[in-house]
């Protein structure tokens, strides 16, 4: 009797809880992504010793540690996490921003800019370089929330186009700083650069850098704004119930305008960060880096919560960064992004998931007051 | 024993979480007007999606005639000779009359063209036998609310059904609608139709059923010939206690003019005007009431005055301060409360707590939010746990419980709780009892009178004529936008009101009544 109490109260907490839901998820991905590498003939322990060696730094083979994997996922992590907040932000107040490329590329490209041409002072320049990122972002998103609360222009549309605008203006803007050939610019100045001696060390010569004090800050700021703040409750309020935050006087187009604008900043900071961090010259874009994409699957898989966000974000940093392990134990790579692919699936079809729920939990009442008669 | 044309036995029906239907007998007797009583919730339409085969019951049988069958979905339903009216109507609005009443069973000639002749004349003829005086060729949209349902009443006859459901079929007409409804259901009745009568008014059980079954919570509490009991006796069977329909209310002692409307024109959702160069006033201590047909203006009027619709000309002002033009936020600052119609979509945020949805109108000040825009949830969810015994609010899980999780009417309550706390000048209310059970609308009304009490300046919209009537001092009819006309409590009949809601004026009304 005790057993099904039990299972009921199980079903009940994925009901009632989002976080268990994405935990259930997630696992479900590697179920299916480790029965794919079972389907192609491969030893699926091969990926989970990857995962192992990123996550702790400890290689099971040779018996070894190397810290410099867990540098790495950390610094990989780093855009994921910000680009999964830029969309959770906007998410909570009941928007979709797919537009986290466009802003990420328009951060990246004011980083690199200003580290190129802007005045060299020896301590902080790379602080300012990230502001401006910031800024950046945050004007990018705030035109699509004007545009939508001044002239209800769909926010996914307008997102998508100014994405363009931002990968192509970019090109154009980064080709005329002198000394910039077809994919590459000259190297930036010392003074501009991410590295810090202090965490390489530490890490063992990883490409973790201090854009990750930048990271750590945004999510703590995106609890507390969301959370704790007037700002967080209105624009809470804005995204359950439009209509009611109108009603109760709550100043709802200026709500679409900041929360898209808030969320640029995280993105044009995922930009800035991989630009002076993860380089030492600046590139000429020729494609997307897709950090802004999965961004939204990073923060679809947190719920848009501050720490869900930062878990999901670690994940994704920690599939991408095990790739190159897991082709080295004869995984596939692209199993990783299968799984990412899945996880997102199956985030997205909860709904269903949860209905399935309920309609078991309603057969078992039913047989139950059946048996009980 | 008497012939039953209906056996429901033992029908039990669960939705996740509730017992819609809990072992529910109902027995209707051959050519009878059975009206099946209960308060919102408790399971009147359940039953009766059940009998029309729009659900399937989880247990129990029923007997058309005495013989056991099983309806698995309205088709079904229909070739057994059961009609439902539904109390949405199910009509396309630019098809005409016999378009509607033959869509799904066309009638074609032997090329295989729509044969519409032959329709149409059976319905005149049916029309002519109950006198319906429905044409059978006007556009739905060309006539009236109370037209439309007698095409709906046609179409079940059409189909030739011997039992007919009407669910609730009242709630959208004038009160003149209703009594020829009423005729309408004798008349069906002296034709030897069977009739089910879905309803929470009693005045109508009393004008035209024979019998009354009564359900409460789900549970069958009994059945009842009509004519032994009062209408007292079967509103305690309803709600399970004994309640005051009246409301004591002292003479109201108006003061001065606070809210005061000027010629304001207002444009609906559609673009046209759906409210034209209306006035009126509403001093402190009174409540006025705003009575008139669903979709005459009163939405339109309810925003322009708490700032959801801009006001195209005209002006509002508030102890003389002109709000015509105020955003909604500083227009609550200036003292207007409002308990909104819909109060899902525009009362509460229901995927928010009690506690978040009683400070969402001034969460953004003192003590609930620091001067650097820190909320103070100890500070808020201590006021709410206040306004929860104040209000006599039922949150199981106290200021934390979120809204959506809660019982209509104590939805309701955290909304007045919220509007009465801000003490506001005046306080517009839209509908404030619709679907609530007779307990809470008790309650909610005694609030009302109270605040009235208090000196507010009440403005009470209102479909329910019985709601206007009993808790208005002064009651505007409403009509296509305008006010018909505006009357002290106690010198208009509901019958006058009834003339004004349908277009009538003021002196015309007077005129026949006089007659």
């Amino acid at each position: 009797m005790t057993e099904p109490a039990k299972k009921r109260s199980f079903k009940d907490l994925l009901l009632k809880s989002d976080a268990a839901l994405s935990v259930v998820v997630v696992l479900l991905g590697f179920l299916c992504g480790t029965i794919l590498i079972l389907c192609v003939g491969r030893n699926p322990v091969g990926m989970y010793k990857a995962i192992l060696q990123v996550l702790t730094g400890y290689n099971i083979d040779r018996h070894q540690w190397y810290v410099r994997y867990v540098g790495e996922w950390l610094a990989q992590s780093m855009p994921f996490i910000l680009c999964g907040l830029s969309m959770g932000f906007a998410a909570r107040v009941g928007l979709f921003n797919i537009g986290g490329e466009g802003q990420y590329v328009v951060g990246l490209t004011i980083a690199q800019v200003f580290a190129l041409l802007g005045p060299q002072f020896s301590v902080l320049q790379w602080v300012v370089a990230l502001v401006l990122a910031m800024l950046g972002g945050a004007l990018w998103g705030g035109i699509v929330g004007w545009l939508k609360a001044k002239y209800e222009v769909s926010e996914v549309v307008a997102t998508i186009m100014l994405n363009y605008i931002a990968l192509y203006g970019s090109r154009i803007i980064m080709m005329r700083i002198p000394g910039t050939n077809t994919y590459k610019t000259l190297d930036y100045p010392a003074t501009a650069l991410l590295g810090s001696s202090f965490l390489q060390k530490l890490t063992g010569g990883s490409m973790l850098n201090l854009g990750f004090i930048f990271v750590i800050l945004s999510v703590i700021v995106y609890w507390f704004v969301i959370e704790k703040t007037r700002l967080g409750f209105g624009l809470r309020a804005t995204g359950f119930n439009k209509d009611a935050s109108r009603c109760s006087g709550i100043p709802v187009t200026k709500s679409i305008v900041l929360s898209m604008a808030i969320s640029g900043v995280f993105a044009g900071l995922a930009g800035g960060i991989v630009a002076l961090g993860s380089f030492k010259y600046g590139r000429v874009l020729s494609g997307n880096d897709g950090y802004g994409f999965a961004g939204i699957a990073v923060g679809l898989v947190g719920n848009s919560t501050a720490f869900g966000t930062m878990l999901a974000g670690l994940l994704f940093g920690m599939l991408s960064s095990a790739q190159p392990l897991m082709e080295s134990n004869r995984i596939p790579k692209e199993i990783t992004f299968i799984i990412q692919g899945l996880v997102v699936i199956f985030i997205a079809i909860r709904a269903g998931l949860r209905m399935a729920i309920t309609y078991s939990m309603k057969k078992n009442i039913l047989r139950e007051t059946q048996e009980n008669e | 024993m008497d012939n039953n044309a209906i056996e429901m036995l033992g029908i039990t029906k669960t939705f996740p979480g509730v017992i819609a239907n809990d072992h529910i007998n109902l027995s209707v007797r051959d050519n009878e007007v059975h009206a099946l009583l209960g308060e919102n919730g408790a399971g009147k339409s359940t039953l009766m999606s059940i009998l029309f085969g729009t659900y399937d019951s989880d247990e129990g049988q029923i007997k058309i005639h005495g013989k056991e069958v099983i309806i698995k979905d309205p088709n079904a339903a229909t070739a057994l000779g059961i009609g439902m009216v539904h109390q949405h109507f199910k009509l396309i609005q630019n098809y005409t009359v016999t378009e509607n009443i033959v869509l799904g069973i066309e009638s074609t000639n032997k090329f295989g063209m729509l044969d519409l002749r032959k329709a149409e004349k059976r319905v005149s003829e049916l029309s002519k036998k109950y006198g319906l005086m429905v044409n059978p060729r006007d556009k739905i949209e060309d006539i009236s609310v109370g037209m439309q349902q007698r095409v709906e009443i046609l179409k079940t006859l059409y189909r030739n059904a011997e039992i007919l459901i009407f669910d609730e079929p009242s709630a959208v007409l004038t009160p003149q609608e209703i009594e020829e409804l009423m005729d309408i259901i004798r008349k069906l009745k002296a034709e030897g139709k069977t009739i089910i009568l879905i309803t929470h008014k009693l005045k109508e059980i009393k004008a035209v059923a024979d019998r009354c079954t009564v359900l409460r919570r789900g549970k069958y509490i009994g059945t009842v010939d009509v004519a032994d009991v009062s209408e007292q006796q079967m509103a305690e069977m309803m709600v399970g206690r004994a309640i005051n329909f009246e409301i004591d209310k002292s003479p109201p002692r108006a003061g001065n003019i606070i809210l005061s409307i000027e010629n304001i024109s207002v444009k609906n959702i559609r673009g046209i005007l759906g409210v034209r160069n209306l006035s009126l006033d509403v001093r402190s201590g009174e409540i006025v009431g705003v009575a008139g047909i669903d979709g005459n203006g009163q939405s339109e009027l309810i925003y322009a005055i708490t700032g959801l619709s801009t006001v195209e000309s005209g002006s509002i002002k508030v102890n003389g301060t002109d709000i015509t033009h105020m955003t909604v936020k500083e227009r609550i600052e200036a003292g207007i409360g409002h308990i909104p119609e819909d109060r899902h979509r525009y009362g509460l945020i229901l995927d928010f707590s009690v506690a978040e949805n009683c400070i969402i109108k001034n969460y953004d000040k003192s003590p609930y939010s620091s001067r650097f825009g820190i909320l103070d949830f100890n500070v808020i969810s201590r006021h709410t746990a206040d306004l929860i015994s104040q209000y006599d609010i039922r949150a199981g899980e106290g200021p934390s419980m979120k809204a959506c999780n809660m019982s209509g009417g104590n939805q309701q309550k955290v909304i007045i709780a919220r509007e009465i706390d801000l003490s506001p000048q005046v306080l517009v209310v839209a509908q404030p009892t619709r679907g609530l059970d007779v307990g809470a609308i008790e309650y909610i009304r005694k609030r009302i009178v109270n605040e009235r009490d208090k000196g507010r300046a009440v403005l009470l919209v209102s479909f329910e004529l019985d709601e206007i009537m009993n808790l208005c001092d002064r009651i505007a009819i409403i009509s296509k936008g305008e006010i018909a006309g505006i009357f002290k409590a106690g010198e208009v009949n509901e019958k006058q009101i009834g003339f004004m809601m349908a277009g009538s004026k003021k002196v015309e009304v007077f005129k026949e009544t006089v007659k």
